[in-house]
């Protein structure tokens, strides 16, 4: 699909508008990791400029955070220049705050230019104390080395309000310089019919129906 | 300036029904204080006048404990208890279908933010009711004998850092237990209480169940020493606990009082530090530290306080400072004039004494009485910040090596009110826990209350426990004790 | 000529020891018969001084025992009297001036007093400790501890009950005391002393000391370092004055009516509350 999003993008204009691929065997990262590489490599030559990879959850919830770390920087390495890594650790698999801590700290440490927090297959996703706990990670990890890393959480946020709450977390977290799209991102699709609905209340002062907003 | 500020979150003053006077509330009825006096209580975040409300001298008081003896008399001890309980019930939600109005109320008189009224003061007051309507006819299984006695006519005196919240601390039991009571609320928060007042006419309490006389100090003197109450419930500072422990001491009065505290909150190396950071601010800026309770000295192990102080001052820079009246605020107005004089005079001799005063920076606003959350660090044990109440939101902090010194310096105080532990280790935590000497320890959380959780000090912070099954003890008939 | 008895000098009881008074004072006992008895202790300030030293040392040793260790020292006690009652039946009979039938009845419930509480060690946070079902996701619960120091006014008559029935109760709770011996009948609480010394309790955990209540009293009321006081032989007058003395650290002063009661022991502990979080 990159290769289709690339041309029809460049045909209408957009062709600052980066590409994200997911990769790695998403979403379920059972595959060897010589698999994973090439569905990486072959992400990136489509023109992928934003890599999505999930973690092995199997490895890290075994223990052997080692293969987690390396898998990370080896996909990083392919990565390279050219496209910026998001690493999903798929929070509600990994269940406690601890390991999610955890998790961001290892996807950093391993050339993460973004945690994320789900795949959007698995619920509960991008809860409000996990963001929080994803946001302390990014800011303790800018502290330690002054490096920012990016955080998106993705999936169970369907409303504006909802959204809104997120934007306070980072602001109150990591700081008002995580607020731009370089550093933050929802990843969310009923939201933005939400979002619209919001702009026109806002605009016309009633109440709005999902009837007048298209679903794609 | 970034694209992010909040908008104002304004709280509409328009529920609040305030009364341009009140009277006193005796014998089911607002009535003029004999003497015709009042005095005023404004708003601490404007200074504006909020009302004028009725000064009970001694013959009002006595007035009162009449009505409240005639009640407990000939209606009250003779009333089954299942029907007592069902007037704490009404009580109880009643005052959550007015829980808006008294939390604004709350507010405006005290100074609080309204989150806290809203979310903390008001919630927790009805569940109070409704926690000991459910004891009213159970008393015989409290494990106080087969046929507990009430005690019969009880003076109850509160302070003004939670006015509704404290009155149902002490209302709710003595009713509970069969008692009818006299009380008198602090001379800066009267309004909530003659709100409830009202309540107590809606729930159709007997008249002189429940007696409101308001006043100040005086008032509270002449309750304490009025011949025909048979105890005293008294929440305030240390100093008036023991005053009112020497009155009685030739009475046949009981007491129990809940007094000052200069906590003690322990953070451990192995502390989950966001969450201690979290729990150190809620500690001692929830409710502006006017709280018997607050976390007031904070005691870092050595080789976590750098980073514990840099998150913390981080913190204590996004709290908000400003109109109680707005749901964003977080640190609201301080409750007076006095009570600022003392939070500044206090503080002043932290910077006399040594220690390193810092606060984020905060617009205060014009009017009203304020002060910025304040921390004090390289403070010692000898240092006055360290040792004395100071109720307000100021922080001192030392440090400990050993976990031994931990507690060494936790339990060197004449208080013993409540203390914290932040230390991820169960074994760790429940070796504190016991060796804390603290009515109240709180591991890993702090500031949480209930009505099912007995809340009380050891040493100079006070006699008994109010909550729980232990808080019935202090208004049931002892069945081991004498009084001569 | 029969063997003349060799009488016993009535010493005070500090720190597991029997040093007389600092003071060198005594002052005479008569039996009921009004015949000389014995010389006790005169006791000073300084030895109320040193008791309360003993008492605040030995406290948190023997709150931090076991329950369990506890209950059985009290029980020892029981033992070790049992084997002297006839020294305690002859030696309130001659005080009293009660019959030996009377006198044995009090050193059977003496010694069953002993035996009562000690089987409350045990038990006091079942009965009054509890798991508080607060509204949210909080282990929270209260539990009893020993309140510290605590200074008992033994009752006069019975002479050796009357000591007992307020030492046991505060030593169950795990507190230290300092028991302050009738004035006018004070020699069952030394021999008690002595059964105190041969039962395995820690030094310093019981004192015990005989004189003037009235010049005592002051020393005790404003001495910081007492928690407790259970007034059982004060007059109405001695225990206001030491209620308003005492407020001055907010002494925990109780009167208690004859007979056993879990509330006698529970008068002298504080209640804890302590809350944890729930949660992964």
């Amino acid at each position: 699909m990159v290769n289709i999003a690339r041309t029809e993008l460049d045909r209408i204009g957009g062709k600052s508008l980066p590409v994200a691929a997911v990769a790695t065997a998403f979403p379920s990262g059972r595959a060897s990791l010589a698999v994973k590489k090439i569905d990486t490599q072959d992400a990136i030559d489509a023109g992928a400029n934003e890599i999505d990879m999930v973690i092995d959850r199997g490895a890290f919830l075994s223990g052997r955070i080692y293969d987690v770390f390396e898998e990370i920087r080896v996909i990083k390495e392919i990565c390279g220049k050219k496209a910026h890594l998001k690493v999903i650790l798929e929070t509600g698999e990994l269940v406690t705050y601890d390991n999610v801590r955890k998790a961001s700290y290892l996807a950093m440490i391993a050339g993460a230019d973004f945690i994320k927090t789900s795949t959007g297959k698995v619920a509960p996703a991008a809860t409000a104390p996990v963001v929080l706990v994803m946001l302390e990670a990014v800011r303790d990890y800018f502290t330690l080395t002054g490096e920012k890393i990016g955080v998106k959480p993705a999936g169970g946020i369907r409303t504006t309000k909802d959204a809104i709450k997120q934007l306070v977390l980072v602001k109150e977290t990591a700081g008002e310089q995580w607020l731009t799209p370089e550093l933050f991102r929802i990843g969310a699709s009923a939201l933005l019919n939400d979002l619209l609905m919001q702009r026109m209340k806002l605009r016309t002062g009633h109440y709005a129906s999902a009837n007048y907003v298209t679903v794609d | 300036m970034s694209d992010f500020e909040y908008a104002n979150a304004p709280e509409s003053k328009a529920i609040a029904n305030i009364a341009p006077n009140y009277g006193l509330f005796i014998g089911g009825k607002f009535v003029d204080p004999k003497k015709g006096k009042s005095f005023s209580t404004i708003n601490p975040a404007t200074e504006e006048l909020l009302s004028k409300v009725g000064y009970g001298d001694k013959s009002d008081i006595d007035a009162a404990v009449r009505s409240a003896r005639a009640a407990y008399t000939k209606i009250w001890s003779k009333m089954p208890a299942k029907e007592r309980g069902k007037y704490l019930y009404r009580i109880a939600r009643i005052m959550q279908e007015r829980a808006r109005e008294f939390a604004v109320v709350e507010t405006l008189d005290n100074g609080k933010p309204i989150r806290e009224s809203r979310d903390t003061d008001i919630p927790l007051a009805a569940a109070h009711f409704f926690y000991h309507a459910g004891w009213a006819d159970k008393l015989e299984y409290a494990g106080f004998g087969s046929k507990p006695k009430p005690l019969g006519v009880v003076g109850q005196i509160i302070p003004w850092n939670f006015p509704l919240l404290m009155l149902a601390w002490k209302i709710a039991p003595a009713l509970a237990a069969g008692n009818t009571v006299v009380l008198k609320p602090a001379e800066t928060t009267p309004l909530t209480a003659l709100l409830f007042a009202e309540v107590c006419q809606q729930a159709g309490l007997p008249d002189g169940v429940v007696n409101i006389v308001t006043g100040d100090g005086i008032t509270g003197a002449a309750l304490v020493n009025h011949p025909d109450i048979n105890k005293v419930a008294f929440t305030g500072s240390t100093e008036v606990g023991k005053a009112i422990a020497r009155s009685i001491s030739a009475t046949k009065k009981s007491a129990t009082l809940e007094l000052g505290g200069k906590a003690a909150n322990l953070v451990f190396e192995d502390a989950a530090i966001d969450e201690a950071v979290e729990g150190i601010i809620n500690g001692i800026f929830f409710n502006q530290g006017h709280v018997c309770c607050a976390g007031s000295r904070l005691i870092i192990q050595e080789n976590v306080a750098d980073e514990v102080l840099e998150k913390l001052k981080k913190r204590m820079s996004l709290i908000r400072v400003g109109d109680p009246m707005d749901k964003n605020t977080d640190l609201g107005a301080i409750n007076s004039k006095e009570q600022l004089n003392k939070i500044e005079e206090i503080s002043k001799t932290g910077d006399a004494e040594g220690a390193n005063r810092w606060s984020p920076d905060v617009k205060l606003p014009t009017k009203g009485f304020w002060y910025p959350p304040t921390i004090f660090t390289g403070v010692t044990q000898s240092h006055r910040i360290a040792r004395e109440e100071i109720f307000g939101p100021v922080l001192s902090v030392l440090t400990f090596r050993t976990p031994s010194e931990a507690i060494e310096k936790a339990n060197n105080t004449m208080y013993g009110l409540s203390a914290g532990i932040w230390s991820d280790k169960g074994a760790k935590v429940l070796w504190a826990a016991k060796q804390l000497k603290a009515g109240v320890i709180w591991s890993n959380t702090f500031n949480k209350f209930d009505p099912a959780s007995p809340f009380g000090g050891y040493k100079e912070s006070g006699w008994g426990r109010e909550g729980g099954r232990h808080g019935l003890a202090g208004y049931l008939a002892s069945e081991a004790k004498v009084n001569k | 000529m029969s063997s003349l008895d060799v009488n016993k000098t009535y010493k005070l009881f500090i720190g597991g020891a029997f040093p007389r008074s600092e003071s060198g004072r005594v002052y005479e006992i008569k039996g009921a018969n009004k015949k000389f008895l014995a010389n006790p202790a005169l006791a000073s300030r300084k030895d109320l001084r040193d008791a309360v030293v003993a008492a605040k040392s030995a406290q948190s040793g023997w709150a931090n025992a076991t329950a369990f260790n506890r209950g059985q020292i009290l029980y020892r006690i029981a033992e070790i009297m049992q084997g002297r009652s006839e020294q305690f039946v002859e030696e309130i009979c001659a005080l009293e001036g009660i019959t030996t039938k009377a006198a044995k009845l009090q050193v059977v419930e003496a010694i069953d007093t002993w035996v009562w509480y000690s089987g409350w060690c045990d038990k006091l946070s079942s009965v009054s400790g509890s798991q508080n079902q607060v509204s949210g996701p909080f282990y929270n619960f209260t539990t009893p501890e020993a309140l510290g120091v605590i200074a008992l006014f033994a009752e006069g008559k019975p002479s050796l009950l009357g000591a007992v029935r307020t030492l046991a109760p505060a030593l169950a709770g795990g507190n230290s005391a300092i028991l302050i011996a009738s004035e006018s009948f004070p020699l069952p609480a030394i021999t008690l002393g002595e059964v105190i010394a041969t039962s395995d309790v820690p030094g310093g955990v019981v004192n015990i000391l005989t004189g003037k209540t009235s010049e005592l009293l002051p020393w005790i009321g404003s001495h910081m370092e007492i928690d407790g006081v259970d007034v059982a032989g004060l007059n109405k007058k001695q225990e206001d004055e030491i209620k308003l003395v005492g407020a001055d650290n907010l002494k925990r002063i109780s009167r208690f009516a004859p007979g056993n009661h879990p509330e006698r022991i529970l008068s002298f502990m504080e209640h804890k509350t302590i809350w944890h979080p729930i949660g992964i």
